[in-house]
Order: C-alpha cells, then structure tokens, then sequence
C-alpha cells in the first residue's frame, strides 16, 4: 500500500458532514468525517451506538434517508467524486462498485422472491449477461458463499433458509457484480454467536481473493482485531482516531478510544459493550463545545472545553486530541 | 395443502351453523308466524290446524333439525309476504345484486390500487395531495348521501343517466338476468356501482398508499436500492408485490361487505336486488326471507375468506410452506 500516490484510495472521505434539517433546526450527525481506504483493504470502523457509523455508510452511498443529507465535504471513489452525481449515475455505483451488507440478513432478502431471482436481476441490472449465464454465475457465487447445493438451493425461497446461510446469500449478492468496495454494516450482529464467525471468514476469504476493500462497521473488537487493517474510531459523529490495527487496537492514544480497547473481552468471550467508559455519548441535540468527549475524558483540560482537536498524524495513524498535538 | 383446505371448510361450516341456528332463533322470538298467515276472524280449530300443519307444535330441536336440513337443501321456506318459495324470491334477485357488487369491486380496485400506488410514490404531488383530500370525503360521506347527490347531479340535473332500475335486462342461460348486455342495462350501473364503490374505493387507495409507504421504508427494499436496481424495479417488482398481500384480504373481505352493504345502495337507486328484497323483509316481519338471507349471506362471506385465505397462500411463499406442512 506503498503505492497510494500512485493509486487513488478505493474511497475517500474528506470532511464529510451529514445533517437532518427539520422543523426544529438543523442536527449535525457527521461533523467532518476524513478517511480513506485503500485498494484490498479492510477498514474497520468502531464506535458506541449512535457515533454515526451507518450513517456514514449510507452517505458514501448515496442512501441518506431524508431530510438527512450531505451539507458539505466530498465523497471519492477511486480518486472521483460521487457524492454529487445525478440519482441515476449513483445506482449504476451501487451493486456495481460499491456492494453493501447490512445488519439483519433475516430482512434483507424480499420474502416474496427465490433467491435465485434476487441474485439473476442483480447480476443482470450491473452487467451484460443472459439471463442462463446469470443463473450460472448465481449458482457460482452460492457456492462460493459456501451455500451446500447450491443448485437446487438457488430456487429456494428466503425463509427456507437460516440465518447465516441468508446472511451467505446477501454476501453473495454484495459481490455479484465484483465491486471494488464492500461496506459491511454489523454483518453478524443479529446472527447466532456460533456462525458469527464463519460469515466473517467466508467475508474476508472472498474479498482477500478478489481484492476487495471492505468498510466493515463492527461492535465486535474480537472481529476487528482479526480482520481489520485499519481501525477507525468514531465518536459523535467525528473521526477520533484512526490507523493501523495494531497500533489502535494494542496501544490506543485517544482517551475513548483507550476505555473502548479496554472493552475487548478474552478470546472466547462474547464482546461487551464499552463498558470502560463512564457516562454515554452525547445526543446529536446537545453535542459539548469543545472536544465532544471532554465531559467523560479523564485527561480532560482547560482547553478541551472550548477548542475542538481535529486529526493530526500521528506515528502511523491520526488522532483528535490535544494530549497528541504535535507542537509546532 | 388439503388438510388447509379441509380445515377451512370445517371452520366455515361451524360458522354457518352458528348463522343458522341464530336464524332459526328468529323464528322463535319475533312474533307468531301462525298469526302473520291466519286473519283475526279464523276459528280456533283452523288456527290449531295451520300451527300444526307447519309443525309448530313439535319440539324446538325438532323443528330446528327440520329447518337445518331443508336449508341445506336450499328450501327456505315460504315467504309471509309473497307467499313465494324464499329461495325462488332470492334467486331472482341475486343476479343483481352480484353485477352490482363486482362491477363496484372491480371499479374499486382498478382505480383504488394504481391511485394508492401513485399516492405513495409521488407523497409530495399536487395531484396525491388532491386524491388524498378527496378520498377523506369519500372514507366519511355516507353512502346515501353519495347516492343521492350522484342522482341529483347527473339524473336530474344533467339527465344523463337514469335514476333507479336496472335498464333492460337480458336472461342468459334461463335463469340469470344480466344488465351488462344492453346499453341502458350498463348505463343504470354506472351510478350505483359508483355508489357502492366509492367507500371500498378509497379505503383501498388509502390502504394501499400506508401499506406502500411502510413497505418502502422496509429493509428488503433498502437492499434493494443497495443493490443498485432500477427504481422501477424497486417500486412496481418487490415494493408493490409486498404491498398487495395485506391488500388481497383487505380487498376480498371488502366484496362480502360491498354485497351486504348494497341494502343501502339497492334502496337509494330502487335497485331489484337481495338487499331491498331483504330491507321490505325487514319491513315486514318476514321471517323465512330475514332468516335465508342472512344465510346466504354469511356463506357468501365464508366462502371469500376462504378463497382469499388460499389466493394469499398462493402469492406469499412463507405461508405456502406453513400450509403445506
Ligand atoms: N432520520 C434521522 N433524523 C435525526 N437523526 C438521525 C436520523 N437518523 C439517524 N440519526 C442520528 O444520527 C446518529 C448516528 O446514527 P447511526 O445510525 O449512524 O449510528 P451508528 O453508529 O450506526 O449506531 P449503531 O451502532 O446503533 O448502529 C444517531 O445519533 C441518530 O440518532
Ligand atoms: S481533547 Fe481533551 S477532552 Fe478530548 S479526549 Fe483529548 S484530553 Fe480528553
Ligand atoms: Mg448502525
């Protein structure tokens, strides 16, 4: 990844805000979110509930429910920006370069369709096939989410199959049209702790082999430390630390990002929630002036009050605190 | 599969068991029949024969297995007022009846669910806000008034179309007398049908507009557009399929209430039909025509829940495989 001056990131965000205007005023739920991802990459993304994580996901691609919008920033894929391009040059983006997972595969398929149909319209709206190439194509890619039989299951109906093996087939669908990027929100949040696993692996196997970058949005530090290469931590709707997993993960420098690593559970132990950090996270109405974190930081100064640390590099990473400022 | 269909067709015969016995009970408690056939003047021992003749001196279980099983048989008795077979009364009159609830039916779905559809698609439209507005008045306006503004304004003042009747009737195959075959037949339809319609009608494309909004805000069809499908896709392939399956109850229950709903529709427009034969019924203390009708009726009822329960089987696969195991 030496090579990044050569090759645009597969995504760049660069100060990206999102509100939601309504009737009472304006609510800022991303305050300037940069961040890039390389080609293959994996990024994990970590934060407590309501940092803004799935809302970034769906500002990249371009499915903010309204009135959410983007006010301002820029959204790159592969070094060209997207978040302006016209409703119909976005869906063309969507399925085809960029896939998404969501969280529940149990709702992501329609009811009321085979699989195999979901799969065939997917592969033919992205590329030029046949309708039996397609098929032959969605039988592939079962079998390579690791579906048994893939031949007869692809006439099967969402409910005939289980949680995992739906979850199989909307990783199936992510990758039918071999995008460059894969945003993965909590892929296996809702799913049973004993296929968790395996629907990570099957995850990173396949966008190991084909060079995929993943956004993979996760509570789970467990996953993270195994799959990511990066780690961004977010907090009320701002980027606080980001870099290498390694340095994140085992040797964090943001006060939050330190009480979130301390939530890591043994080995075999189901992940807690941030229990580390005293206090909760800011609603979006009443977000502290200042650095947002400084009502709960333990390192909290004067200054956190009323000036807001932005990244600064760091050893191999960036973090957004004046206990890390490099003095110039 | 068949055991579905055998379990549905015991349920409905329980109901219209239940149906009858009430039925039956009405014979009981409103009034003397014997004192509806014979006149003041008739000598107790004339009196004692008629009572006897139809076995009313028999006890009840008797005379309710005597009436279950004629009823079965279609034999509903005799009309006090006409002193017609019941069945034959009705059978005249239910063709009717039935052109005028489906054409109502079909009018109302035809123009309900593209109108609903187009009112959750296009939520911020002037013509969505329009149809929105008028359909409140449609969901709150009684029928009658409808009616009766319908045939003020296009009978009497405009004399379009004609006010009461069915037009000229054709009978085809000997027994039902259809009105869709002449042009004044069609044309007396058309007022009525509005009439009747007009309630189903809006409530369907109120229906279909939240149901359809709900779906779009559904996670399938935020994967949907995930997954890059083209917005017709999305809407008129998965959004729509989704919505219509609450709407095929919905719509099918509707018609059992459009037939016994069109009492009111059928005695504005003094249409020839079961529900103003059953309102003079009403009118008239006529038992035997109250009783079948409200027999007929509730199996009319049962049997559409049952096609509609099999039709939603058919459309929804999840529920396909509930039936089948
Ligand atoms: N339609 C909306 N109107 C106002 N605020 C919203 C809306 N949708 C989301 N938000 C706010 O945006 C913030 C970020 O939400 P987001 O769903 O991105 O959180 P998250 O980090 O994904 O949390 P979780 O871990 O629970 O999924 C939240 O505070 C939420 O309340
Ligand atoms: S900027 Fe200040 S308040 Fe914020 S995390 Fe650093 S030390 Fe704590
Ligand atoms: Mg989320």
């Amino acid at each position: 990844m030496t090579s990044s001056a050569v090759t645009p990131p597969v995504l760049e965000l660069r100060n990206l805000v999102v509100e939601f205007v309504n009737r009472h005023g304006t609510l800022r739920a991303l305050d300037g979110i940069s961040l890039s991802i390389a080609p293959g990459e994996v990024l994990g993304v970590v934060g407590e509930s309501g940092a803004g994580k799935s809302l970034t996901g769906a500002a990249v691609i371009g499915l903010l429910e309204p009135p959410g919008r983007i006010a301002s920033g820029e959204v790159l894929l592969a070094g060209q920006r997207i978040d302006q391009l016209p409703v119909e040059e976005l869906r063309h983006i969507r399925g085809k370069r960029i896939g998404t997972i969501f969280q529940d595969p149990l709702t992501s398929l329609d009811p009321l369709y085979r699989v195999g149909e979901q799969l065939i319209e997917t592969i033919r709206t992205h590329l030029p096939v046949s309708e039996q190439q397609a098929r032959e194509r969605a039988i592939a890619l079962l079998a390579e989410v690791g579906i048994p039989a893939p031949e007869k299951r692809i006439d099967g109906y969402p409910h005939e199959f289980s949680g995992g093996m739906r979850q199989r087939v909307v990783i199936a669908l992510a990758l039918a049209a071999e995008p460059e990027l894969i945003i993965a929100d909590e892929p296996t949040t809702a799913l049973d702790v004993s296929v968790q696993a395996q629907i990570i692996a099957v995850l990173k196997k396949l966008c190991r082999e084909r060079g995929t970058a993943v956004m993979l949005i996760t509570h789970d530090m467990g996953v993270i430390a195994e799959t990511a290469d990066r780690v961004a931590v977010m907090y009320a709707g701002r980027v606080i630390e980001i870099g290498p997993v390694r340095d994140v993960v085992k040797s964090p420098r943001h006060p939050y990002a330190k009480g979130l690593m301390g939530s890591i559970p043994a080995l075999d132990e189901r992940p807690e929630r941030l229990l580390q950090i005293e206090g909760s996270m800011p609603r979006l109405t009443a977000i502290p002036q200042g650095c947002a974190f400084h009502p709960r930081c333990p390192h909290v100064m004067p200054r956190c009050h009323e000036a807001r640390p932005v990244l600064e590099p760091i050893g191999a990473g960036q973090v957004a605190c004046f206990l890390h400022e490099v003095r110039s | 599969m068949l055991a579905f269909v055998i379990r549905r067709i015991l349920q409905s015969c329980m109901v219209l068991l239940t149906v009858a016995l009430l039925a039956f009970t009405m014979f009981r408690f409103v009034g003397d029949p014997v004192a509806q056939i014979v006149s003041l003047d008739t000598p107790a021992e004339e009196v004692r024969k008629v009572r006897e003749s139809l076995g009313l001196d028999d006890p009840v279980i008797v005379q309710m297995g005597r009436y279950l099983y004629k009823a079965v048989q279609m034999d509903f008795g005799i009309s006090y007022q006409f002193r017609q077979p019941v069945i034959q009364l009705l059978a005249e009159r239910a063709p009717a009846t039935l052109e005028l609830a489906l054409i109502s039916s079909f009018l109302s779905l035809a123009i309900g669910i593209p109108m609903g559809v187009y009112t959750a698609l296009r939520r911020d439209s002037l013509f969505a806000r329009v149809f929105q507005s008028i359909s409140l008045v449609g969901v709150s306006l009684p029928t009658f008034l409808i009616g009766i503004l319908l045939i003020y304004l296009f009978a009497v003042t405009l004399g379009w179309l004609p006010s009461f009747g069915r037009g000229q009737v054709v009978t085809v195959s000997g027994r039902w007398s259809t009105g869709l075959l002449t042009v004044s037949g069609l044309k007396a339809l058309i007022l009525p049908s509005i009439t009747l319609g007009l309630y189903q009608m809006t409530l369907i494309m109120r229906l279909v507009r939240a149901e359809m909004l709900e779906v779009l805000r559904s996670d399938h069809i935020k994967f949907a557009r995930a997954r890059g499908l083209t917005t017709r896709a999305i809407h008129f392939r998965h959004a729509l399929k989704s919505t219509l399956v609450p709407v095929i109850t919905i719509a099918g229950l509707q018609l059992g209430s459009i037939i016994a709903f069109a009492v009111i529709t059928e005695t504005v427009f003094q249409w020839p039909g079961m529900g103003a034969l059953f309102l003079k019924a009403v009118q008239n203390v006529d038992i035997p025509i109250m009783a079948a009708y409200l027999m007929i009726i509730s199996a009319l009822f049962v049997t559409i829940n049952m096609v509609v329960d099999l039709l939603y089987a058919f459309v929804d696969p999840r529920l396909r495989a509930t039936i089948k195991g």
